[in-house]
Formats: structure tokens, C-alpha cells, sequence
């Protein structure tokens, strides 16, 4: 890069959350679920140790996609769904920085699947945040591609025809080599999922399930309710048998068919048991895993990292194929222009 | 029998056959040997869009022309001296553009009933009197060279299959035309099949020998090398002039280049061959549609790097609400579109000139682009270097409008010294640009140069810069978010103003009229140059007085192009397209432009246009000329 020198670093060793916070003012309806993320990236980005110029956000369009403009790093707010389309050029082109998506289910899965899908099969070095609130927010309450389906709302008053993506399905189908969700208001387990999401080579999926207050309100009570969140949510935590419930009544089993159930935990026997393996090279319990709640209630719905595998990253591989092409000197423009066959007049 | 030279100053050869006969190799490797021989040169390849076209048949039909001479030329030719026809559909679709007495050599061997049949012909036209008016010469091409190839261990199918290195040999000894450089070329492309590379030699060299022995052709022709200025030549088409260009412009500018792209005919070419210059640091990303084509280049530009994106016109429909991003941003991008026959799918591998008006206005809101234009195949190498100059100067997407025939058509070119190209070198921002009242200093994304009206160029990875932009309306300096309405009607105004501003480093519209009387001006913009060309010099040649001048730039337009316009009676505007430049004209300069208008997805005939300019000038035809350009 021309006149730019990257080692030198301008800010403070130490960062903390305040140093992330831009001096912009905050325009989500309150009490959004946006907030909440926000404070929880804000916190965790002095973790990553990377000087702040060299952490970049671009996001699309939807309320999630306003999150550039509220931190202090280097940001684009781009345009709709088109996000890791613009991300993956600066990925590739700029290896040296930490680049990550903002998105909705709007924007990352309906106008913008293709590009999606495309960045989540090259395993461009992208950290892609989708939040998901299953409902159109900025444009005032339409049905979003994971809105269950029957769901009443501005443009659909006799119910949504639509049968909703299973976000964490389309992104195993994918070929994402990191897939994982998390909930708006669990700071912990957010900070944890954006923590192992940071450290992946290659393109991250996280589904952060949040809340619109407005439009959508309580689309995930039946995963945050203190009377119901232990029997519906399914934690999933690396090496460890998959059991849930108050009293760890529930566990994951393998059917037959080779997908997988909830049993009652006292009817098995505990090897058969589903031990978590987010690094299992096959997708196929992975995939199970994300088939397992419910798609209109989101009933038994497993939370944190399904999937985490190593692939080299686009950008790695595009980099090295230019260190191959250039071992033997780089270009000479004079010589290409000239060509092979030329001639010459006096 | 002594065989009779005839000196000539210029023939038009038009190669045609099945899409598989390999006509555009031929006419490739014809071309070669007639570069290498310093004749002036220009060429056409003119294909149908699909990959194999059922065999035999009119749709079928790929053809190359190839107009070559001892003077300097502006065309590859209205009308062939002599047609090679592979089979009866490449006679049928190509003897209406014949003149009478032209030669025509036919490939008898494909002349069979079925074949006459599947176009039209009740009778065989090479045994009826329907071709007297021209010199055939009947050449069984196929069975030549298979009797030629039999002692090889190769198919029969494979034999036939080099028919196309037999009659390129013939055409060769036809017109004195130098074999080696096909013969490395076949040595490269054949390296590991030996047997087909000795097959090949063979059948070019019996070729020639059949040109040399055989009765049916008595004179060769020569064409002497052309004056050309001194130098050192080669011969390029356009669209690899184009991707040299690019790697230039990333040379001069010092930025790395980086090209987001999705396959389309014609500008993927600029794509493979970019694709093979890693060794210069070039990036080359084909993405998963058009949109995210631009959307990596836009990431890129973003990132620091000289940002391309290649399509032609169905993918800049895809690409405007990214181009509009773009200008708003105001980050440096160049969109090439190639242009080929529209609307909709269209002419895939024909040539057009109708995406000015989408070039220039095919975006949401007020969004100005400048525009670049290349006037032939070679020029797309200073019109990508200016395309680069005005982006990264201005901050700005640039559109650079070449389009089918002058990314397929081929000329001469000198090359040029890289001590000769201009100095584009770039400097990021790298420290605040802004003081405030009480002496703090501070970066504003958003503060502009006075004289270009570039906001400046801070990269991620900048310390002490960190900034955000998007596409929601800026507040002027500060570039956060502002839904004031005198800030947007500033900030429309002041990005219309920074691309009007280009015109003042832009050169003069200049204008050709040796005799200083004209009261006629031909204007046009890209591809129309040559045709323009050369159908003035009819013009002048029958006494006509006529000038000429041409756009480089649409956008913004020269500064003096209004005063010029002004100065003549008759303004005819011939595009190929129904007028868009002539509205351009008509809209801002209030003249009375008058529209010549063609879309046939081929380039303009000097003579076709040379007929409508007479229309408007007096000409005595006291020296009627010859020469088509």
C-alpha cells in the first residue's frame, strides 16, 4: 500500500469499550435488541488486540445494517444485501485487516442470499453478524424470509404463504466452514460465540436472534422466559454430551434415519448420547443439529457453535497464488507490452 | 508455369465457415502473418453467440474479415475483395455483401446435396450459372487434406479438421503472406500432441504448395508494408489493449489493481487475460453475478486498490444501484461496459453503441458518471489510463464505453515506452485535513479539495482516520448522516460540479477539416471513428469540403464542444444507435444535430455514410476517389 505504513499504530495498547463507542447518536426504536448487541460488540472488540484502524464494519440496509455508524472503527453503510459482496473485495484485497458484516434477516437472506451463500462457500475472511428478528423492520412490519409461516403483518393480512429459511440450514448447506447462534440478550454466551467466531480463518456465521419491539415483540419469549428457556433452549458446548432441561431431563440422540431427536435423558442408555463435535469434518450432525427446533415456534432450539472446521481462507489462497506468480520476479510492463510478435519501423 | 504478381494497394479477405471450421484461428493467424509484414491492418470478427450452431446452417455461420494495405486504413472494409466459403451456408450468408467480381473460394467438398438443401439451394451454385458475375475457384479443401495427412496416424476426423491450416496456407502463398509465425504458434498450441502438430505443418505447407501448382490461381497479389511512423509495432485488439491499459493505469497510479467480475460476452476476455497477470500483483475476482462483481471492486476501491469491473450492458442494468453507491461514496471505480446489441439479452456478439444514455443516466436520483470513450481497438489502451486519471483524481466511478467491435476487431499498434505514460501516482490521506476553530485538527471524510472537489482518500488501516461512510445522504465536511434540505440540494450540486469540473484538464475538441471551408461537421464518439473517417476522406476525395470531430469524452463534454457545434451549418451525429449522442448534442447545446442511425450489430460502411454526408456537402466528383479508407 502506498503511503500508508500499518505498523504504526496511533492508538492506546490497552483499548476499552469506550474507545469503540462513535460520538454519533443512536437511532434504534428503544429498547431494540440492536442495542444490547451493540454494547456486547463494543465491549468485546478490544479482546481481538487489533488496533482499531485495522478493524473495518460494512453492513447493508435494515436497522441492523445503521451499526457501522456506532462504532469508531472504519465502516461502510452500503447497500441492500450487498454487503458481503463489498466486504469479500476488501477481505481479499486487504488481508491485513478484520473485516466484518452487519445483516438482517431482510437483507442477508432475501435480497442479498446469493452473495450469502457465495461468501459463506469461498471462505472469504469475513465475520458475518445476521440478526434476526423474523420481520421487516425498517420498512414497517412486512414478513421477513424466516417470519413462520401464516404470519399476519402489513402485506400479508390473511398470513404469510411463505415457508421461512432455516438460516443455520442454508449456511451448513452452504459449505460454512463456522456456523453459529446466539441470543441478543445473553451477554455471555454473545461475547463467547463472537469470541470463537474471531479466532476462525474464514467466513463466520453467527445468527443472533433479536428482538423488534415494535414490529415483531417476543418472537423469541419462548427462548428468553425464565419459565420456559431451560426446556426449549439446547445449549451446545464442545466435547460435552448434549443434555438440557432445569434438571437435565432432555438429551440428543441419533434416530435411525440418521437425522436426530430429543429423548427423555433417563430412557437412554448414555453412551448413545450425542457428544458435541463442532470440528466433525462431516456436516451431517451439524446439519441435524440446526434441523432440530421447531421452524413456526422455534421450539427446542439449539444455541452456539454447530459448526467450526478448518479450510483455507479465499483470501489466503488468492495471496498465495500471487506469491507463486510472483516468484520468479514480478511483471515487467515493458516486456508484456512488447509481446512476442512485434515489428519495427525505422 | 510462371505464376504473374499483381501489385495491389489494399484487399478486404473475409473468411467464413461453421462455427467449428476454426475460421476465427484462421483469420487470426492471417492477421498475425499480415502484421508482422507492416501492412496497415483492420479487423472484424463478426460470430454467431452460440458455441456450436447445428451444423451447416445459416445461424451457423462465423466469419472474419480482414482489411489490409499498403497505406494507413481506418475500417476492416465495406465489401470483400475475396470471400473463402467453408460450406454453402457461408456463400449464402455472405455473397449479398460480395461484389460482382470479386473471388470467391468455395470448398467444394461440402457442396453436397444435403448441405445445399439444409440453406435454400435447389441447385449447386459452383455447377449453375449463378456465380458468373464472380472468379471462383473451386478447391476440394477437405479431401486435399485428407489425402494430404494420410500418411499420419491420426482419425480421418482430425485430417479434416485441419482443412482450415490448408486453405490458411493457400491464402498465405496467395498473397505473400510469412508462414513462421503460424508455424511457432502451432508449434505452442500442438507441443504435446505430435502427431496433430505435424499434421497441422503439414497441411499449411501443402497449402501452399497447392497455390503454387495448381492451375485454378495464376496470379499471386502483393501488398506493400504500409508507411507507418517509426517505432516498434505489434498487432492488438481491444479488449487486450484494454487489460494492458489497466495493468498501466495500476503501474502509474503505484495501486494494486484489483477486477470484480462476472463472465459476459464480449468483455470476458478483459477478465482472462487479467487473470494471468498475477505477477503484477493483479486481482481478479469472478464473483457469483454483476452485482457483487462491483460490489468486491467497490470493497476494494474502498481498500486502496485501482478497482475494475468488466461487463457489458444487461450487467450495468444489474450493476446502477452500485455504480449510484459509488458516487455517493465518491470512491474511485471504473465500469467498463462493452457494449453489444441490446435491449434485453440482444446481440450478444454484435456490435452497438445504445448504452450512452444508460451510461449517462441510468441511475436513481441525480448520480453523474463520466464517461470515457476509445475510438479504436488500440485506443482502449490511452482510454483506460484516462479512465483511471479522472477516477482516482475526482474520487469517482468512470464509465469507459468500448463496445463489440472494438474489443474483437484488431489493429496495429506502436508500443508505447513506459517512460512515456503519464505520471497518475496516487497519495492516500494519511493525516487530519481539518482544523478547527480552537486549533484541533481533525479528519472530515468529507472535506474537499477546493480545485478538483475530491473528498480525500483514507484508507482502512490509516491510524487516527477511522471514519464511515454509506449511502445515505452526507452532511457536507463531516459526512455523517444528514436529511437536511439545503445540505442534499448542496451536496447533489457539488457532485455534479466536481464531474463538470473534469472538463477543464480535458483537451479541446479538436477538429479535421484540411480545406478550413467546411460548412458540414460529422461528429461521433467511439467505435464510429474509423467509418467517420474514411468516409470523409470519400468525401474529400470527390472535392467535397467536410469536417470531422470526434468525442473522447461524453461526459463531461470538452469545454469548447458548444462553440464548435456552433460554427457549421449542417451537425450530423451517425451512431449506432437511434441517437443518443445527437440528444446529448441537441439538449445541451441547442443545435440542430442531425441523427444517422444504424443498428444492424455491425460497424458503419464508409460508403453507406460517405452517401448520407453528401447529402449536406457539394462535391464536383472531379476526383473521385477509389480509396475506401
Amino acid at each position: 500500500m502506498a503511503d500508508v505504513d500499518l505498523t504504526d499504530s496511533a492508538v492506546p495498547v490497552k483499548l476499552t469499550a469506550k474507545d469503540f463507542k462513535s460520538d454519533q447518536e443512536v437511532r434504534w426504536c428503544p429498547g431494540c435488541g440492536d442495542y444490547a448487541i451493540l454494547a456486547a460488540v463494543q465491549s468485546f472488540l478490544p479482546e481481538l488486540g487489533i488496533p482499531r484502524e485495522n478493524i473495518c464494519f460494512i453492513s447493508g440496509i435494515g436497522c441492523s445494517s445503521r451499526f457501522p455508524y456506532y462504532l469508531t472503527t472504519y465502516g461502510m453503510h452500503s447497500i441492500h444485501g450487498r454487503a458481503p459482496s463489498i466486504a469479500t473485495g476488501l477481505a481479499v484485497s486487504r488481508p491485513d485487516l478484520s473485516v466484518w458484516v452487519v445483516t438482517g434477516d431482510g437483507d442477508a437472506l432475501s435480497i442479498g442470499g446469493n452473495h450469502l451463500i457465495h461468501a459463506l462457500r469461498r471462505n472469504v475472511n469475513l465475520k458475518i453478524l445476521l440478526f434476526n428478528n423474523r420481520i421487516y423492520g425498517l420498512t414497517k412490519g412486512q414478513y421477513s424470509p424466516t417470519s413462520e409461516q401464516g404470519k399476519v403483518t402489513k402485506s400479508t393480512p390473511m398470513g404469510s404463504l411463505d415457508y421461512p429459511f432455516n438460516p443455520l440450514s442454508l449456511a451448513i448447506g452452504a459449505e460454512a466452514t463456522f456456523v453459529a447462534r446466539t441470543v441478543d440478550s445473553d451477554r455471555k454466551h454473545l461475547t463467547d460465540v463472537l469470541r470463537q467466531a474471531s479466532q476462525h480463518e474464514g467466513t463466520a456465521l453467527v445468527e443472533i436472534y433479536q428482538n423488534c419491539n415494535i414490529f415483531n415483540d417476543g418472537a423469541f419469549d419462548l427462548l428468553k422466559n425464565p419459565e420456559t428457556r431451560d426446556d426449549e433452549v439446547i445449549p451446545l458446548v464442545q466435547d460435552q454430551p448434549i443434555i438440557f432441561g432445569a434438571e437435565g431431563q432432555h438429551c440428543v440422540v441419533r434416530t435411525e434415519h440418521g437425522s436426530l431427536q430429543i429423548v427423555p435423558t433417563d430412557s437412554v442408555d448414555p453412551v448413545e448420547i450425542v457428544v458435541h463435535d463442532a470440528h466433525h469434518p462431516d456436516t451431517a450432525t451439524a446439519f441435524a443439529l440446526s434441523r432440530l427446533s421447531d421452524p413456526e415456534t422455534l421450539h427446542q432450539t439449539p444455541i452456539g457453535v454447530l459448526r467450526d472446521v478448518q479450510r483455507p481462507s479465499y483470501d489466503r489462497l488468492m495471496q498465495s497464488q500471487l506469491e507463486t506468480a510472483q516468484e520468479q520476479g514480478s511483471g515487467d510492463l515493458q516486456a508484456m507490452l512488447r509481446g512476442a510478435d512485434t515489428w519495427t519501423i525505422d | 508455369m510462371a505464376k504473374q504478381t499483381v501489385q495491389v494497394d489494399k484487399v478486404i479477405i473475409r473468411f467464413a465457415g461453421d462455427s467449428g471450421d476454426g475460421m476465427q484461428l484462421t483469420g487470426d493467424r492471417f492477421t498475425s502473418s499480415t502484421a508482422s509484414f507492416g501492412n496497415d491492418l483492420s479487423t472484424l470478427p463478426d460470430f454467431p453467440a452460440e458455441i456450436r450452431a447445428p451444423a451447416g446452417t445459416l445461424p451457423g455461420v462465423s466469419a472474419f474479415q480482414l482489411h489490409f494495405a499498403d497505406h494507413e486504413i481506418m475500417t476492416p472494409g465495406d465489401a470483400p475483395n475475396v470471400l473463402v466459403a467453408m460450406n454453402p451456408a457461408a456463400l449464402k450468408a455472405n455473397l449479398g455483401q460480395l461484389p460482382r467480381g470479386a473471388d470467391i473460394i468455395v470448398n467444394t467438398d461440402e457442396f453436397t446435396k444435403r448441405n445445399l438443401t439444409k440453406v435454400g439451394y435447389d441447385t449447386n451454385p459452383i455447377e449453375d450459372d449463378s456465380l458468373e458475375s464472380w472468379n471462383v475457384h473451386p478447391v476440394a479443401l477437405t479431401s486435399l487434406t485428407v489425402e494430404s495427412l494420410k500418411e499420419f496416424d491420426i482419425t480421418k476426423k482430425e485430417a479434416e479438421r485441419a482443412k482450415n491450416m490448408f486453405a490458411l496456407g493457400l491464402l498465405s502463398w496467395l498473397y505473400g503472406r510469412p508462414t513462421e509465425g503460424t508455424e511457432t504458434f502451432l508449434k505452442e498450441k500442438f507441443g504435446k500432441k505430435p502427431e496433430i502438430l505435424a499434421a497441422n505443418l503439414k497441411a499449411l505447407k501443402d497449402g501452399w504448395n497447392f497455390g503454387e501448382t495448381t492451375e485454378d490461381f495464376s496470379i499471386r497479389y502483393e501488398v506493400k508494408p504500409a508507411p507507418l511512423n517509426a517505432g516498434t509495432y505489434r498487432n492488438i485488439n481491444g479488449n487486450l489493449a484494454l487489460a494492458y491499459g489497466l495493468i498501466a493505469a495500476a503501474h502509474q497510479t503505484k495501486l494494486p489493481l484489483f477486477l470484480g467480475s462476472y463472465p459476459i460476452t464480449p468483455a470476458s476476455d478483459i477478465l482472462h487475460e487479467l487473470s494471468k497477470h498475477k505477477d503484477f500483483g493483479v486481482r481478479t475476482f469472478q464473483a457469483e453475478d454483476e452485482i457483487a462483481g462491483i460490489g468486491a471492486a467497490l470493497g476494494a476501491a474502498y481498500g486502496g486498490s485501482l478497482a475494475i469491473t468488466t461487463t457489458s450492458g444487461p450487467g450495468v442494468a444489474l450493476k446502477s444501484e452500485a455504480i449510484g453507491l459509488a458516487v455517493a461514496l465518491e470512491l474511485p471505480l471504473i465500469i467498463i461496459d462493452v457494449q453489444r446489441g441490446g435491449p434485453s439479452t440482444g446481440l450478444p456478439t454484435k456490435t452497438e453503441q445504445a448504452d450512452l444514455l444508460q451510461a449517462m443516466y441510468g441511475r436513481n436520483g441525480e448520480a453523474p458518471v463520466p464517461i470515457v470513450a476509445p475510438q479504436s481497438p488500440a485506443d482502449n489502451f490511452n482510454a483506460a489510463l484516462e479512465a483511471a486519471r479522472i477516477a482516482t483524481t475526482y474520487r469517482t466511478p468512470v464509465f469507459l464505453l468500448s463496445d463489440g467491435y472494438l474489443a474483437n476487431g484488431s489493429e496495429p499498434w506502436r508500443v508505447p515506452e513506459v517512460s512515456e505514460l503519464p505520471d497518475l501516482t496516487v497519495t492516500f490521506t494519511d493525516s487530519h485535513n481539518w482544523t478547527a476553530e480552537d486549533g484541533t485538527t481533525e479528519f472530515m471524510p468529507f472535506a474537499r479539495d477546493p480545485e478538483t472537489l475530491a473528498r480525500p482518500w483514507a484508507v482502512p488501516g490509516t491510524p487516527g482516520l477511522e471514519h464511515r461512510i454509506g449511502g445515505i445522504e452526507k452532511a457536507d465536511v463531516t459526512g455523517h448522516i444528514s436529511y437536511d434540505p439545503d445540505n442534499h440540494d448542496f451536496m447533489v450540486r457539488t457532485r455534479q460540479a466536481k464531474v463538470d469540473g473534469i472538463a477543464s484538464t480535458i483537451a479541446d475538441l479538436t477538429v479535421d477539416d484540411p480545406s478550413g471551408e467546411a460548412t458540414t461537421l460529422v461528429i461521433g464518439w467511439g467505435s464510429t471513428f474509423g467509418p467517420i473517417g474514411a468516409a470523409v476522406k470519400l468525401i474529400r476525395n470527390r472535392g467535397g469540403k467536410v469536417a470531422q470531430a470526434h468525442l473522447r469524452h461524453l461526459n463531461p463534454m470538452p469545454a469548447n464542444t458548444g462553440e464548435v457545434l456552433k460554427q457549421y451549418d449542417h451537425v450530423i451525429v451517425p451512431e449506432m444507435n437511434l441517437g443518443q449522442l445527437a440528444l446529448l448534442l441537441r439538449g445541451k447545446y441547442l443545435v440542430d444535430a442531425i441523427g444517422f442511425n444504424k443498428v444492424r450489430g455491425l460497424p458503419f460502411k464508409a460508403e453507406e455514410l460517405a452517401e448520407v454526408i453528401a447529402t449536406y456537402v457539394d462535391t464536383n466528383n472531379a476526383n473521385e476517389g477509389s480509396s475506401n479508407g
